[in-house]
């Protein structure tokens, strides 16, 4: 280890270690950074989802809300409108989404900011399904999502919609989507960052155009792979 | 004044020990670990259990008290002001022979010990480089689109557990503060008795009796 000997006192045996103390703390800060993607994967394989969710890097959800309030919505109550550019209008109940073909599928959540939650499993209709329900018509070219809480808005294209991993999702983790994550029924837009899996999902409208959505208006990227790339589609087999 | 007995002292036997600048670094940047720590409880726990709050609002007073916390101590230790605090500086960081030896057996070498003693010293530069730690990381959350996701990860995950490790020193810090009323008074009002040097600060005492009588009386008004 260097030693920094204090040039005017070299003879009282000062050695600079505060200086040290702080490059230290710093390196291990450095570190962390790069590394700490996968001290994360390694803690929360370790501690598991109970006590590694309260700890840092334990993979825990962060739950954010655009209103700073969670919309309540009985289960009974639920329903999905589909409107816009599609043969048949349809107002779906949860009883008619379950009565559709599941999908199931278990992958990495991963927020655009950082955070990630590895191995949740999630359970719905595939959105592709869902449109052949209803028909598109010739002219759609993307996709808008409504939220019951009034104030989100997302978007997909066609082409990313009938993708095989997105879900208009029901449970997540084995049990109905819990209100503050977005149930009863939220999208689940696997191969793109968090906010793109719009939570309280009410309404679909099939449109011409990519409509921004709220998170795309306040600057996000409109196509939120979760490998940072924003191209219209992705063939990148890590996500898909 | 009408402080406790050991707290009075006659002019002539007290020593400035924190000036007004320092003081005033000290207690601003105290007001915005205190905001920091405010609005980092909602915002961590409220995410991890699903409390409502305004979530921008709250997270822009955080990045704003955030980036206002490596003022105080810049503009302190800058200016011609802050010739005292550049020399406290000096003192943390340099050890002495007797100084790395008590760290090394935990405490029980004996050490005269200077103005700060080695633990003092540790929680200085351990604020220090922790608050850069967090700054650093803290802005890599804020401006994130410039990072590879993987490294986002990474900064959440030392800003987290760095923000868990300075509660933790700050709890220790003020804790002693309390157990120590005279030293914690002398960021109150600058001054130590001497009786309270020469026991907790003795090579300082004797720094500061060598030191040019004339100096010493021009400290002393601070």
């Amino acid at each position: 280890m260097p030693v920094t000997h204090k040039a005017d006192d070299a003879g009282s045996g000062e050695v600079a270690v505060g200086r040290r103390v702080f490059l230290s703390i710093l390196a291990v800060g450095a570190a962390g950074i790069v590394v700490g993607d996968r001290v994360q994967s390694f803690l929360s394989q370790r501690l598991g989802k109970g006590l590694g969710g309260l700890l840092p890097g334990g993979g825990g959800f962060r739950i954010y809300s655009i209103t700073g309030a969670y919309p309540e919505v009985p289960a009974a109550s639920y329903r999905l409108e589909v409107s816009g550019l599609i043969e048949r209008p349809a107002s779906f109940t949860l009883d008619d989404l379950m009565a559709m073909p599941a999908t199931t599928m278990t992958k990495t959540f991963q927020c655009v900011t950082g955070w990630e939650v590895p191995d949740v499993t999630w359970r719905g209709v595939s959105l592709a399904h869902l449109l052949d329900v209803v028909g598109v018509k010739d002219g759609a070219v993307a996709l808008s999502f409504g939220s019951y809480d009034g104030a989100d808005t997302e978007s997909l294209t066609l082409d990313q919609a009938r993708r095989h991993d997105v879900l208009v999702a029901y449970e997540m983790l084995g049990a109905p989507v819990t209100t503050e994550h977005g149930g009863p029924v939220r999208l689940y837009v696997a191969p793109m960052f968090g906010y793109k899996s719009l939570k309280w999902l009410s309404a679909i409208r099939v449109v011409d155009a990519v409509e921004p959505g709220y998170w795309e208006q306040n600057g996000y990227p409109v196509n939120g792979w979760r490998d940072g790339s924003t191209g219209d589609t992705n063939s990148n087999p890590e996500i898909a | 004044m009408t402080t406790g007995a050991t707290t009075t002292a006659p002019p002539a036997l007290r020593l400035l020990r924190f000036d007004a600048v320092q003081r005033g670094a000290h207690w601003l940047s105290a007001a915005l670990f205190a905001t920091l720590v405010a609005t980092a409880i909602p915002l961590y726990f409220g995410s991890l259990f699903g409390f409502v709050l305004p979530r921008h609002t709250v997270q822009m007073v955080h990045l704003y008290a955030g980036l206002a916390l490596a003022v105080p101590v810049l503009v302190a230790a800058l200016g011609p002001w802050g010739a005292r605090l550049r020399r406290d500086v000096r003192r943390v960081n340099y050890w002495s022979r007797d100084e790395r030896r008590w760290l090394a057996t935990w405490g029980r070498a004996p050490l005269r010990a200077g103005k700060f003693n080695p633990g003092q010293k540790l929680n200085a530069v351990g604020l220090a480089a922790i608050s850069i730690v967090l700054l650093v990381s803290g802005c890599m959350l804020q401006w994130f689109r410039f990072f590879a996701v993987t490294t986002r990860t990474g900064a959440t995950f030392v800003h987290d557990l760095f923000a868990f490790v300075v509660v933790v020193v700050i709890v220790g810090h003020v804790a002693l503060a309390l157990a120590h009323p005279t030293a914690m008074r002398s960021m109150l009002r600058g001054w130590v008795p001497e009786s309270w040097a020469a026991v907790h600060a003795p090579a300082w005492l004797d720094e500061e009796r060598n030191a040019d009588p004339g100096a010493r009386r021009a400290q002393r008004g601070a």
